[in-house]
């Protein structure tokens, strides 16, 4: 099993009453609740808060935290004067969210970005219309740098698939598992990313699905849609004690080849050994490489977690079943490729895609949704 | 150097015979510099002769609490 990224696993959970009458509380965004539970529950470590200058800086001209650990999705706090109320550095306040999550944050620094700086460095362009880039432009004009403690969780949805890091370590060990391989993923399983799966399956202990769960863009499958179209393709085609399927709460940012390295030190966090990246992992559009994703982890022989490098799967005729360009000769009309845009025009339109293309008890249970795509 | 840089790197010393070595080792590789080399290996050293393992450990109780979620999910039997 991994040791946790930077060699602790993080607890900033302290679970008490607070009485929030007199105090300075910020009431905070879906997102950024996310965050700081995961900081408090150890899914971001070594992080134990919002990151101050020093870090943010480092982060974005290194890929690394100011100590030299690699890190390379800057995690900040933004809020603007009127919610910081006249807090400064060195006050504690308390965030809270509407689904009950409430924290306490001691401020260390309150400073301010270029953000334009940030956006370039984290996705590489300026471009609005990548959705990382609008976020960060968007983000309000105070940073709030500083150690967090989790005082009570939020409510969340899909709580029964929701594991955190010193969870799934036990997970792992109690079914005897040294070696795990995560899969990250946003979509519904089609044979693509089964085949994927189960090839890493094959030369280590178990496999850790696990789906992101949190803000998505307009069009993407929705979160419940996912969840049981995993659980379905478990149940009828994954050896029961080598799977399983876990939440991860955090948003998208779309930042391609830098989340990728972000998405591997979170599951190293949960004592995955392996990471399977694939084409355009985490991309957007045509803002990336198809193979950025391989590329950056050449930066980081000091990673703790190993990539899984996979090309893309296709169903070959002649060959008779599913292949990659690796292992197949064969091009041109005697492939079929897994087009998620064509397999969901399919559902969209109440078909189901052919065998070859999605098994039939997952697509069957995709079309039992009314609404499949976030609006 | 911006004072910057001169926080964030520090000078050490190799024997000039390994340090032509390397130059020629690298040559046509990724590294554009010895020190990018040499930090890329030390990082790589380090990171080798980290233990395995959870890092902290729980209580029993903890444990048991744990174990006793797990199987009420039905990950654990």
């Amino acid at each position: 099993m991994s040791k946790p990224h930077g060699g602790k696993l993080i607890n900033r959970c302290v679970f008490r009453d607070v009485d929030l009458n007199d105090a300075n509380v910020v009431r905070v965004n879906a997102d950024r609740a996310e965050d700081i539970e995961n900081i408090a529950h150890g899914v971001f470590s070594p992080l134990e808060g919002f990151l101050c200058r020093n870090d943010l800086e480092s982060v974005l001209d290194d890929k690394r935290l100011d100590n030299d650990i690699p890190w390379t999705i800057p995690i900040l706090l933004d809020l603007d004067e009127k919610e910081l109320a006249g807090a400064k550095e060195g006050d504690t306040i308390f965030l809270t969210h509407e689904n009950g999550m409430v924290s306490e944050m001691e401020i260390e620094e309150i400073y301010t970005i270029d953000k334009k700086k940030v956006a370039e460095k984290v996705y590489g362009t300026t471009d609005p219309s990548h959705p990382g880039v609008s976020m960060t432009f968007n983000m309000k004009d105070l940073i709030i740098g500083g150690r967090i403690t989790l005082l009570k969780e939020g409510k969340k949805p899909f709580d029964e698939f929701l594991l955190w890091p010193k969870e799934t370590r036990i997970l792992f060990r109690e079914k005897g598992w040294k070696e795990v391989v995560a899969f990250q993923t946003r979509n519904p399983p089609h044979i693509g990313h089964e085949y994927v799966q189960k090839t890493a399956l094959t030369f280590v202990d178990g496999l850790f699905i696990n789906p992101l769960i949190g803000r998505k863009k307009k069009g993407d499958f929705r979160d419940d849609v996912i969840l049981k179209a995993y659980e379905t393709l478990i149940q009828n085609y994954y050896p029961q004690d080598r799977a399983v399927l876990s939440i991860l709460c955090t948003s998208m940012k779309y930042a391609g080849p830098r989340e990728a390295i972000h998405h591997a030190i979170m599951r190293k966090n949960f004592g995955c050994t392996h990471f399977i990246v694939g084409r355009d992992h985490a991309g957007v559009g045509n803002f990336y490489p198809p193979y950025a994703a391989h590329e950056i982890f050449r930066e980081f022989p000091d990673l703790g977690i190993k990539p899984v490098f996979f090309r893309s799967f296709f169903y070959c005729k002649k060959c008779g079943g599913v292949v990659n360009e690796k292992i197949c000769p064969h091009r041109g009309d005697d492939i079929i490729n897994f087009s998620g845009t064509a397999i969901r025009k399919m559902l969209k339109n109440g078909e189901v895609p052919p065998p070859t293309m999605m098994r039939k008890e997952v697509a069957e249970t995709i079309l039992q949704f009314d609404r499949m795509f976030v609006e | 150097m911006s004072e910057k840089n001169e926080k964030k790197f520090t000078t050490i010393s190799i024997p000039t015979a390994l340090a032509e070595k390397i130059k020629k080792r690298i040559e046509g590789t990724g590294f554009h510099s010895l020190s990018s080399y040499v930090t890329y290996v030390l990082r790589e050293l380090l990171a080798s002769m980290e233990e395995e393992g959870a890092g902290e450990a729980l209580t029993k109780e903890e444990e048991e609490k744990i174990k006793e979620r797990l199987r009420a999910l039905g990950y654990l039997d």
